[in-house]
């Protein structure tokens, strides 16, 4: 039986327009500019799974977040959720059930609530929105039923957002993305904005709801332990394009790509086990000029020529999609 | 002790609003050795910064020190004139913030920004002080910093400015350094530079440094102590290995649980319910009372100081060993 995953991710490009205004191209003779925030990602989740993506700032991880959701349209390749495709369906009139079926949680707990509306209207918007309960009777049980699942109190439903702690407003937002009974969620950074004590608890939560819903999950975030605790499958980013896609765990006991293994070496070592650590060199490139070939070249140990010229494909390598010359090549 | 560098007794911070006087930080002692690194590590609004800002003389008003002492080389600091204070400030403290974009002058070029501060300290000419400002530039790894002095804060990224933070910081030769989360707005592969950087330069210029983080990672790879802080008290203090690998506080011990480590592989993290208190609503007693897993009656009534608890000193009545034999 060939398992079908629910998200198809291929090819997917999302270009900006970052020109200055038409009179400073013309006073000024400036060029139109474009960033190329995510170029040709290709990957699939498959049902009750979690992917992991991280990557630095700039990666256009969390453009990859709002592209699935339909945040932003993509301008090349296309995403299919339970063979569907996103794109013409969230344009066309039969939106409403495939909305319903995704959701999103966003990095900061501060910002994603209304501080005007209760809790109890936060997290009903989306089930009136939807039309599933219309009821107020039956409306009120049910945000109950969605802050309890998340370990909140029912009474906590009157209350506003200001009266909650960072990570008791993430759980709220938690609550809000489950109210439709979706399959898919797409976390952005969901713990980055708490502290270590908080993050566990919303980690927790979100592992259980997973094993007790099937949940999947898209999962952002640029901490890799917090990676390697809630994913299956990591893909690693680096200036908009994937550089590597394995399982959790070959990617964590031998990374094949020389920017992946710079990203474990770089992280602080808490046990302070005295692992080799070859030190990190460089910065993240301005997205605006890429370097040619590889984009990684610049700061990779491993560069020659053909790196600078030629830019690597997402090939598959003893079972762990890698987009590098070196190991392609067998040189490393 | 008549070796500490930095003496830190009792220090007591309070801000008065209208609703009563809050209590930020409570009873604070530490020392910091020459050459030692002490990193400082809580949860948000436990006082890590407060602490820090406390040293420096920075504490923003209504916020003022009601009770303790700093003494600096034996020198009381926390009772200084603002005009004496400030010398102290860069001469003998130098200070790292978190936001290298907003410690940083916009309108100077770092070149300006760095000769201002050697000349403000140090009796050097205006061309020994450039000379000194490039010197440091090249030991942050700037390159080509005889071009870039020259240029201002915005053509330097992230990583970038935070190293000529810590060139200015460094610029006066201070005997202690205060850096107040120095790595957080930092990406990792940038953090792990400027951690290697922050380290290696404090050692050759034999400065002391006052790391306050919320990463424990990097207090793991860098600091010789640590001392942990939960609701404006230290909590427990000791040597970074023995409070890493054998916590004493059960705050800590719930703090190092609930990280992800590369290394584990368990499906759950160490959850401590609740979160911290508030300043209005501090709990009686031991302020970790309500989420303590070991919590018995003395710890709701009685504040516990710090206690011997092994390799580490922690405010806990589970190390009280007499009464605990009584029991």
């Amino acid at each position: 039986m060939i398992v079908t995953p629910l998200v198809e991710v291929r090819d997917l490009g999302k270009i900006f327009n970052v020109s200055a205004p038409w009179l400073n191209r013309v006073v000024e003779r400036k060029p139109k500019q474009y960033v190329h925030a995510v170029d040709g990602v290709s990957f699939s989740i498959e049902r009750g799974k979690t992917l992991a993506l991280v990557g630095e700032s700039g990666c256009g991880k969390s453009t990859v977040a709002r592209l699935l959701v339909g945040l932003y349209a993509p301008t090349a390749g296309g995403v299919q959720f339970d063979g569907k495709d996103i794109a013409n369906t969230l344009s066309g009139s039969h939106a409403a059930p495939l909305r319903r079926r995704m959701q999103m949680i966003f990095q900061d707990p501060y910002a994603s609530l209304n501080p005007r509306w209760k809790v109890l209207d936060i997290i009903a918007e989306p089930l009136t929105e939807h039309g599933l309960i219309t009821d107020t009777k039956a409306l009120k049980e049910r945000v109950g039923e969605l802050l309890k699942s998340v370990g909140l109190a029912v009474a906590d439903m009157e209350k506003f957002p200001h009266q909650f702690s960072g990570g008791q407003r993430q759980r709220i937002s938690i609550a809000r993305a489950l109210a439709t009974q979706p399959e898919f969620l797409v976390c952005d950074e969901p713990t980055s904005a708490l502290d270590v004590s908080v993050q566990a608890q919303v980690l927790n939560i979100m592992k259980d709801l997973q094993r007790k819903q099937g949940l999947t999950y898209l999962f952002i975030s640029h901490n890799l332990a917090v990676v390697r605790h809630v994913s299956d499958q990591v893909g690693v980013m680096y200036l908009g394009r994937l550089v590597e896609l394995a399982d959790k765990a070959s990617l964590f006991a031998q990374p094949r790509h020389p920017y992946t293994r710079m990203l474990l070496d770089a992280i602080p070592d808490i046990h302070m086990s005295g692992r080799p650590r070859t030190p990190v060199h460089g910065e993240v490139p301005n997205p605006l000029s890429p370097p040619s070939g590889c984009s990684f070249h610049p700061r990779c140990p491993h560069a020659n020529a053909r790196c600078k010229a030629e830019r690597p494909a997402l090939l598959s390598i003893k079972g762990v999609q890698v987009a590098c010359h070196a190991v392609q090549e067998g040189r490393i | 002790m008549t070796s500490a560098l930095l003496e830190v007794r009792h220090l007591r911070v309070e801000f008065p609003t209208r609703h009563g006087t809050l209590t930020a930080l409570d009873d604070i002692s530490f020392d910091i050795a020459p050459g030692e690194i002490l990193g400082v590590v809580g949860e948000s609004g436990a006082g890590k910064s407060l602490t820090g800002a406390a040293i420096i003389g920075l504490l923003d008003p209504p916020g003022r020190v009601a009770g303790g002492e700093i003494r600096f080389e034996g020198r009381r600091i926390d009772n200084l004139p603002y005009e004496e204070m400030r010398k102290v400030r860069g001469r003998s403290i130098g200070a790292i913030f978190q936001d290298p974009l907003t410690s940083l002058n916009p309108l100077y070029t770092i070149g300006q920004q760095l000769v201002e501060t050697i000349q403000t300290h140090l009796s050097v000419s205006a061309q020994e002080a450039r000379r000194r400002a490039v010197r440091l530039l090249e030991e942050t790894g700037i390159q080509a910093a005889e071009q870039r002095i020259d240029q201002y804060p915005h053509q330097f990224s992230g990583g970038m400015r935070q190293r000529v933070v810590i060139a200015l910081a460094l610029a006066a030769e201070p005997k202690l350094i205060v850096a107040d989360e120095p790595t957080t707005a930092l990406d990792v592969s940038i953090q792990a530079q400027i951690i290697s950087l922050l380290k290696r330069l404090c050692k050759d210029h034999g400065a002391a440094v006052m790391l306050v983080t919320h990463d424990m990672g990097v207090i793991a790879e860098t600091s010789d102590r640590v001392a942990v802080m939960y609701a404006g008290r230290i909590a427990e203090i000791g040597p970074v290995h023995d409070v890493i690998h054998a916590p004493a506080h059960p705050s800590t011990v719930g703090l190092m649980g609930s990280i992800p480590a590369m290394d584990d592989e368990r499906e759950r993290l160490l959850q401590i319910d609740g979160t911290m208190p508030r300043l209005t609503a501090i709990p009686r007693g031991c302020a970790f009372n309500p989420r303590c897993p070991h919590v018995f009656d003395r710890c709701r009534v009685q504040r516990p100081d710090l206690l011997d608890a092994g390799a580490t000193r922690a405010a806990c009545w589970l190390h009280d060993v007499p009464a605990r034999e009584v029991a």
